[in-house]
């Protein structure tokens, strides 16, 4: 990356501001759609600061597989179970957000002296890599093969799992029922046993 | 010129935001984002490594690329699981997921 030094600061410095802005809009907004949406913004700019770090294939993979994939698979599941319901209010939640808030400023600070108090080992005078995905190549498919591997199976098992957990049971019997012509035929919920929160507390 | 204090900060607060929205929203879904932040911000970490402490042999970039197909794998499974609670209990408010509580 041979971009002029102001071109880079100028850069990081609008990537990160929407970083942050869309990382707090996400976690502030009340509409989940919006929130959705403003979290395809946190990845596409996090795909820009790789970018600004030399790693190309890394910035298009997480393209790719984050804004592609989770991103859509997040939306679907927002229509999937969109319910707008209000949300029965909690006695005294103010304070849980209050210490939740005071907890998360005292990890920055924390984490910010840490990062500024220590002398990191840069490495100076060493020009990185020109081709980062062969070099990547390299390590997957020599001293990183039984994770790769792994990976491929763990990707496999994850789909499995994911089709049991969410499919539902469908009685072909009742494929030709008038009423539920709109809906898929399904076998009757079994309701959670114990019920609400009223039962037990 | 670019310094790795500035990716590492950004990575920090990028963290507490995740973890602010992890703990005090109530819609499952929004956990679940709040999640793939703070994977991010991790990855953010990760990438700066590779770039300014080790430059020749990236292993940086190989360990972010193991952590987003992790996080593709966690995105689906945690998604179904939240399919079928909404199936059983009909919402998705975290408060109302009780079963296991005590």
């Amino acid at each position: 990356m041979n971009l002029a030094e102001g071109v880079q600061i100028v850069s990081f410095g609008i990537l990160a501001t929407m970083v942050i802005v869309a990382a707090l809009g996400v976690v502030l907004l009340s509409n989940i759609v919006y929130s959705a949406f403003l979290l395809g913004g946190v990845f596409i700019s996090i795909a820009g600061l790789y970018i600004l770090l030399n790693a190309d294939f890394v910035a298009a993979a997480q393209v790719l597989i984050y804004v592609g994939a989770v991103n859509v698979l997040i939306l679907f599941a927002i229509m999937l179970v969109n319910k707008r319901q209000e949300f029965a209010p909690m006695a005294r939640r103010w304070i849980r957000n209050l210490a939740t808030g005071l907890v998360c400023v005292g990890l920055f600070v924390l984490l910010g002296a840490m990062v500024l108090s220590q002398r990191w080992a840069i490495a100076t005078g060493v020009t990185p890599v020109v081709n980062s995905v062969q070099e990547i190549a390299k390590h997957f498919f020599s001293d990183f093969l039984l994770p790769f591997e792994l990976a491929s199976v763990l990707l496999l098992m994850a789909m499995i799992g994911a089709i049991i957990l969410a499919r539902r049971d469908i009685l072909p019997d009742l494929r030709e029922s008038q009423e539920a012509a709109l809906t898929l035929p399904e076998r009757p919920r079994e309701l959670a046993a114990l019920g609400g929160d009223e039962s037990i507390n | 010129m670019l310094q790795l204090q500035y990716f590492l900060l950004l990575g920090a607060a990028l963290f507490c935001i995740g973890i602010y929205g992890l703990i005090s929203s109530r819609n499952a879904v929004r956990v679940l984002m709040s999640v793939e932040l703070m994977l991010n911000a991790v990855n953010l970490n990760l990438m700066g490594f590779s770039n300014f402490l080790d430059p020749q042999n990236i292993k940086g970039q190989v360990f972010t690329v193991f952590v987003i197909t992790v996080a593709a794998a966690e995105a689906a499974v945690g998604l179904a699981i939240i399919l079928a609670i909404y199936r059983n209990r009909e919402t998705i408010d975290m408060e109302q997921f009780n079963l296991l509580r005590w």
